[in-house]
């Protein structure tokens, strides 16, 4: 049995109540140290890139060595990786998320595969990006492109959509399933027809997570499908893209002379992405919570 | 079982187990490209203090160093204001101040690295060479200060985790022995916890060894080795870093590419150590607790 210290009446010479006051405060001070930061960062971007945003900034090429004009091939990459990763990282999660919830033994194989999942969350992402190199673009011989650059971010993506697929499915009650397979059904029609459509809230807010953090990394898409610049869309998914987090990098840090509207532009634009899909998550969320009747 | 029903069965059961594949093939593919360097390049010249790519120079102790400074010094500011607003989120905050610092967190989490990066160079750099009067903004500390932006989310959202998994009797007891609150936090919650926050620290020392972009654009890039308490305020070079700019421009199959894949592999091995070592950690707290409470 752990011996905890026992409460003292007064300790430097101040009463218990007069330490709590002390230490409460500095707890709040800590949490407004952590949030003030990030708030006071999202209004700045705000301010400074607002400004700029115009349909005509949303909609054109970039001209001037990427100085002047509009970052549309920037957008539309991300969008074409965004629905790569999807389309990859989706069927593969949520049917993974199936099993571990609906089908596996706590067996040995079992715990393998959850060890698989915790390690795949923290591979670094230039890793994922050295795997991708060597993976999709040489052995595959796909080579800098959109279809590369999905499937490194879908298998990147894949741990977050496992992990809320099986949560949400697991905290559907147990007696859904057993009425599904009373009322006659098979165990994979009770799972598609009564389970899912009750976990779905909860998947797509994973989906949407997943998704999230796939459209602002920049390191798995480095040397997997980014480029520089393109003076036209690209037209097929052997084609490699621009993407805005990968064109922040490079109008921060690689173009001299670079005029701070078209950045803080672009820098908003892609907070828009991210925030906005943050946004729809926990809507969906907190709609599912109030809907739920179990 | 129709034939149908079965094969959708099966191909559930093999993308439950995709993870370990996926895991598997990283690993290869890494050692596949990065082995190599073994053989290329001596031991005794990899662990040496010069990294100087065009010279055949591949020391990695500088870059190794850089990562544990930024890494080291990120945690020192992350661990006090992470645990520290978890510990108001969870214990203190009232309701209506809980439900905005839950979504804030929750956006810090969703900010693109290359952001933070942009950031750093716009006005965090700026601001701490004149802070400290150096010839450079762009030192370890700015990178330090990105990342625990980076790791303080994760570290929030575990430790709170593990604050409310505390049975409210530990706390009813400490009052009912008449603990104040702040003692009740620091002698009874905060221990009982000890388990759920020290995986929360260890989780946030990988995202911040993993991290790649926000430190790259922030740190100078300097391959110095470690000299002291100054290194913190002197431009360093990462891992991560190192890889992301220079596998860019290595032609692949050289020594070069093979000794930045071998930093990969050191890199890879980190995070499984760090990620299956705190799941271990946070499985037996799981177990502890149950036999408390049983």
């Amino acid at each position: 049995m752990r011996r905890y210290p026992e409460p003292k009446e007064s300790r430097f010479g101040i009463t218990r109540q007069q330490s709590q006051k002390i230490g409460f405060s500095f707890i709040r001070l800590i949490s407004l140290i952590t949030v003030l930061p990030i708030l006071g960062i999202i209004v700045y971007i705000i301010v400074k890139g607002g400004s700029h945003i115009s349909w005509e900034f949303l909609t054109s090429m970039p001209s001037d060595g990427m100085r002047a004009g509009g970052i549309l091939p920037a957008i539309v990459g991300t969008f074409y990786l965004m629905a790569g990763t999807a389309l990859f990282s989706i069927p593969l999660g949520i049917a993974a998320g199936i099993y571990l919830s609906e089908y596996a033994q706590d067996s040995y194989w079992t715990r393998f595969i959850r060890v698989a999942i915790i390690s795949l969350g923290g591979v670094p992402s230039v890793v994922y990006g050295l795997f991708g190199l060597g993976l999709f673009v040489l052995f595959c011989n796909f080579g800098i492109s959109i279809l590369s650059a999905s499937l490194t971010l879908s298998i990147m993506t894949l741990p977050v959509i496992i992990s809320t697929t099986e949560e949400a499915l697991r905290s559907v009650p147990y007696r859904f399933r057993v009425v599904g397979v009373s009322l006659g059904g098979t165990q994979w029609q009770t799972i598609t027809r009564v389970i899912l459509p009750q976990a779905l809230p909860g998947i797509l807010t994973g989906i949407i997570l997943g998704l999230e953090r796939a459209v602002g990394e920049t390191a798995p898409i480095l040397f997997t499908g980014a480029t520089f610049y393109l003076p036209h869309l690209p037209s097929s998914p052997l084609d490699a893209t621009m993407a805005l987090p990968y064109h922040i990098y490079v109008i921060s840090t690689q173009v001299p002379g670079m005029s701070s509207g078209v950045q803080y532009g672009t820098v908003l634009v892609l907070m828009v992405f991210v925030l906005g899909m943050n946004l729809i998550a926990s809507l969906i969320r907190s709609r599912a919570r109030a809907k739920r009747q179990w | 079982m129709k034939r149908s029903e079965k094969i959708i069965t099966n191909s559930v059961k093999i993308a439950g187990s995709s993870s370990i594949l996926f895991i598997l093939l990283i690993f290869v593919f890494l050692v596949r490209e990065g082995l190599p360097a073994l053989s290329e390049v001596s031991l005794k010249d990899l662990f040496s203090v010069r990294w100087y790519p065009i010279e055949d120079l591949f020391g990695l102790l500088p870059l190794i160093s850089g990562s544990l400074v930024v890494t080291f010094t990120s945690i020192l500011i992350a661990l006090p204001l992470g645990i520290g607003t978890a510990i108001y989120i969870g214990e203190i905050a009232p309701k209506n101040v809980k439900e905005i610092l839950k979504p804030t967190v929750e956006i810090m989490a969703g900010i693109p690295s290359v952001v933070l990066g942009f950031i750093g160079i716009q006005a965090l750099s700026p601001f701490l060479r004149e802070f400290f009067n150096l010839p450079t903004g762009l030192t370890a500390l700015s990178g330090s200060i990105l990342l625990a932006m980076i790791a303080i989310p994760s570290i929030v959202s575990i430790a709170e985790d593990a604050l409310y998994a505390v049975p409210n009797s530990y706390r009813d007891a400490s009052y009912a022995l008449g603990a104040t609150q702040w003692q009740t936090i620091w002698g009874v919650v905060l221990p009982a916890a000890r388990n759920g926050l020290l995986t929360a620290v260890m989780l946030g020392i990988g995202r911040s060894l993993g991290e790649t972009m926000a430190v790259m654009m922030v740190t100078g890039n300097a391959a110095t080795t470690f000299s002291g308490l100054k290194s913190v305020i002197m431009p360093v070079r990462t891992m991560t870093a190192t890889i992301a700019s220079e596998m860019g421009e290595v032609a692949s199959g050289s020594v070069h590419y093979h000794v930045l894949f071998f930093i990969g592999i050191i890199l890879f091995i980190f995070s499984l150590i760090i990620n299956i070592s705190s799941s271990t950690v946070q499985g037996k707290s799981k177990q502890e607790r149950g036999q408390v409470i049983s």
